[in-house]
């Protein structure tokens, strides 16, 4: 099964959108490459905006992740609640 | 008092569809392929544009929000760096010759693509893809002018900046970025769709980004930096685009699947032979390094590029024709690139350099099958006669391969101590070419590559001199001719980087003893 | 096969000969990789072939230290990739040189820097 991915800038930011992640994605894993945190997932990985205004305590717009993001991998399925990545192999 | 009533808020899919294609119309004033002249012609066949699926539902009033987000911390860095003279803070002043290359090789190029998704952006039926464009050239109008941004503080120090638009249309090294990108935004709509979004944005862009951000960072170039982070997420709305549209293409009709096959294989080579340059920027240009290319290589496309053709397997692509070949290039592009630089770095707008011994061990380390065996054995003569006050400057034009317009340096699959040629008779002329890859691009479009300005022939038909110039006036030096039209400044901006005025200074301002000052 | 366009499509080739002050040689010394590339030069088609070795190639090839041994008489050269055999007393168009040739030459028991082709 091949791996998803999503990069961001390391910063203050970016940390709840990480946890979110990782929490919402049992098989995620974080590395930290310079300036960056990368999740790789194999299959596919969601963000869910519940999970993101939990941690930050105020609503989220899914969008704001634009400002932070570095790089992806996998087709990409968005709405107001969540985003997610995935590849059909 | 009755209570207000709340409308019931669109979801962003609704909303995105609403404010893009539910805007759009089909034209009855004029037919349709007259109001859209260009998206048939390629032979793509497209039977329903509302299957086109836009992966970021960015509507306008979002973009406008995060990239203005975005662009207040950008300048705001910039600024800081600059009222804090930040460029004292790079590693040593040999790094700005990367940035050099950048400025005159890769900025230009985020403006050709502005204009190459605008006029895109104008000419599909589908609404989907033509928002998408649009978003996308203002993006990369938006890269040009933070790039220029960034780097302009650099100008003001530092030699070899000062002209980077003129040198892009002029100067023999740059033609490869220039030839580059004038193909692709030359061809239709779909082909520059394919070039661009799907090869260079997807399949690509983490060798062009990665290197030269993390190169950036690591040897204390926050200013570069900032930007890489600012572009980014730029860039992967266009990853996306870049998918999103192979995979339509691929979905629409089954015909289009040996047109897109065949734009992918000539686009993936071209697109790797253009990062030629950078591959040299990475194992060469940075005095801190952060990992070779051939590592680059590995993680950002053979393992990426697995997962992705795995996937797109179904469709009945395969990957590209070059695909072996390039990976086989990874042991050596980098040197190939390093040293016709150091061999041309008289007509070159930035300075070249022997690498340290640390900086060869690092190099035999990384790189163990080819290094000492192939490439170590010039770095060592050339540094025994530069010791000698011999440096080598070879003074004659090279041969040039007529589609990537890169010197003839690139060798045989399997002998790399072999120079590759290859050759294509048309019309009575005789082209020349580094590889199969570059052959067969040729011969499927002789008449558009004949039509190259390749920088030695011109230079030899008399167009590189200033207006005005005789070649046949007393005391006439060509060589000295051609850099006054490239603009160059001689003895400022070129030679050796070793005795240069960029070496000077940086030393000065840091307080530092020039290294290998002679006494 | 051919360029896909709307319109016909031919433009005049920019590197034909004519716009050239001398036909344009391509030629390269393999096994000597030092030099990055083959070069470029327009060599009036009445020079000696002879003249490459003692006239023209010094000031591109002199750099390297084989050059002063290379035997002119035992050099192999190919032509477009094939053996070639060529009159040095002859001049380059009498040889059946022509714009944007190719030639190379080998120089048996001379390859590069302590044999490395560099």
């Amino acid at each position: 099964m091949s791996n998803v991915f999503i990069a961001f800038q390391d910063n203050e930011d970016s940390r709840p959108i990480i946890e979110a992640i990782l929490a919402d994605n049992a098989a995620a894993q974080a590395t930290y490459p310079t300036g960056l945190v990368k999740i790789d997932a194999p299959g596919s990985l969601v963000i869910r905006r519940e999970t993101i205004e939990e941690l930050v305590g105020r609503s989220f717009d899914l969008q704001q992740i634009h400002v932070n993001l570095v790089t992806l991998s996998g087709h990409i399925d968005e709405d107001d609640d969540q985003l997610s990545l995935s590849w059909n192999n | 008092m009755d209570t207000p009533v709340l409308k019931k808020k669109l979801g962003l899919k609704e909303r995105y569809a609403a404010m893009t294609r539910g805007l759009a119309w089909d034209t009855t004033y004029q037919p349709m392929d007259k109001v859209f002249p260009y998206d048939k012609y390629e032979g793509i066949k497209i039977h329903d544009w509302d299957k086109w699926e836009d992966p970021f539902r960015l509507t306008m009033d979002a973009y406008w929000k995060y990239q203005g987000e975005k662009e207040k911390k950008l300048y705001a860095v910039i600024e800081a760096f600059s009222q804090n003279n930040g460029q004292l803070g790079v590693t040593d002043a040999r790094y700005i010759n990367a940035l050099k290359i950048f400025l005159t090789g890769v900025t230009p190029l985020e403006y050709y693509a502005y204009r190459g998704f605008a006029h895109a952006g104008r000419q599909f039926t589908g609404a989907g893809a033509r928002v998408a464009c649009q978003m996308q050239s203002i993006d990369e109008l938006r890269h040009y002018q933070t790039e220029t941004h960034a780097l302009s503080h650099y100008n003001k120090y530092f030699n070899g900046m000062h002209s980077a638009k003129h040198m892009f249309d002029r100067v023999w090294y740059l033609s490869v970025p220039k030839s580059f990108f004038e193909d692709a935004y030359t061809g239709g709509p779909f082909e520059f769709l394919t070039a661009v979004s799907f090869s260079f944005e997807y399949v690509l862009t983490n060798l062009l980004f990665v290197p030269f951000m993390s190169g950036a960072a690591h040897n204390g170039d926050m200013s570069t930096v900032t930007f890489g982070f600012s572009a980014q997420s730029d860039e992967s709305r266009h990853m996306t685009l870049g998918i999103e549209c192979i995979k339509f293409l691929l979905e629409q009709d089954p015909d289009n699947l040996p047109i897109v096959q065949g734009w992918i294989d000539k686009w993936f080579w071209r697109g790797y032979r253009l990062l030629s340059i950078v591959a040299m920027m990475q194992d060469y240009m940075l005095p801190k390094r952060v990992m070779s290319w051939r590592e680059s290589w590995e993680m950002y496309v053979e393992e990426n590029g697995e997962s992705l053709f795995k996937d797109l397997a179904r469709y009945g692509i395969r990957k590209p024709k070059g695909w072996i070949q390039a990976c086989e290039g990874k042991d050596h592009i980098s040197h190939q690139t390093f040293a016709v630089f150091y061999n041309y770095g008289a007509a070159a707008a930035l300075h070249t350099w022997l690498p340290k011994e640390e900086e060869m061990a690092w190099l035999s380390e990384k790189y163990p099958e080819t290094f000492d065996q192939i490439y170590k054995p010039r770095w060592d003569y050339w540094r025994e006669q530069a010791e000698k006050g011999n440096r080598f400057y070879q003074k004659t034009l090279p041969m040039l391969c007529q589609t990537c317009q890169i010197p003839m340096i690139f060798t045989e699959p399997g002998d790399a101590t072999k120079i590759a040629y290859r050759e294509s008779d048309y019309l009575g002329n005789k082209y020349h070419c580094c590889s199969d890859h570059c052959k067969e691009i040729f011969d499927n479009e002789p008449e558009k590559y004949v039509q190259a300005w390749l920088p030695p022939q011109q230079v030899y038909q008399g167009n590189c001199f200033k207006e005005g110039v005789d070649p046949s006036a007393e005391g006439f030096d060509p060589l000295l001719a051609v850099l006054d039209y490239y603009n160059l400044k001689v003895g400022r901006d070129n030679f050796d980087f070793d005795g240069s005025e960029d070496q000077k200074n940086f030393a000065a301002w840091r307080g530092d003893s020039v290294e290998g000052a002679k006494k | 096969m051919s360029v896909v366009s709307l319109k016909p499509y031919n433009f005049p080739a920019k590197d034909v000969r004519e716009n050239f002050p001398a036909p344009l040689l391509f030629i390269g010394w393999d096994d000597h990789l030092m030099f990055g590339a083959p070069i470029a030069l327009p060599l009036p088609p009445d020079t000696p072939f002879g003249a490459l070795g003692t006239a023209v190639l010094p000031g591109t090839y002199g750099y390297h230290p084989d050059f002063a041994k290379i035997n002119w008489d035992t050099v192999e050269w190919t032509k477009s990739g094939q053996p070639w055999k060529p009159d040095p007393a002859k001049t380059l168009a009498e040889n059946g040189l022509k714009h944007q040739d190719l030639i190379r030459f080998r120089t048996p028991g001379l390859s590069g820097l302590n044999g490395s082709c560099n």
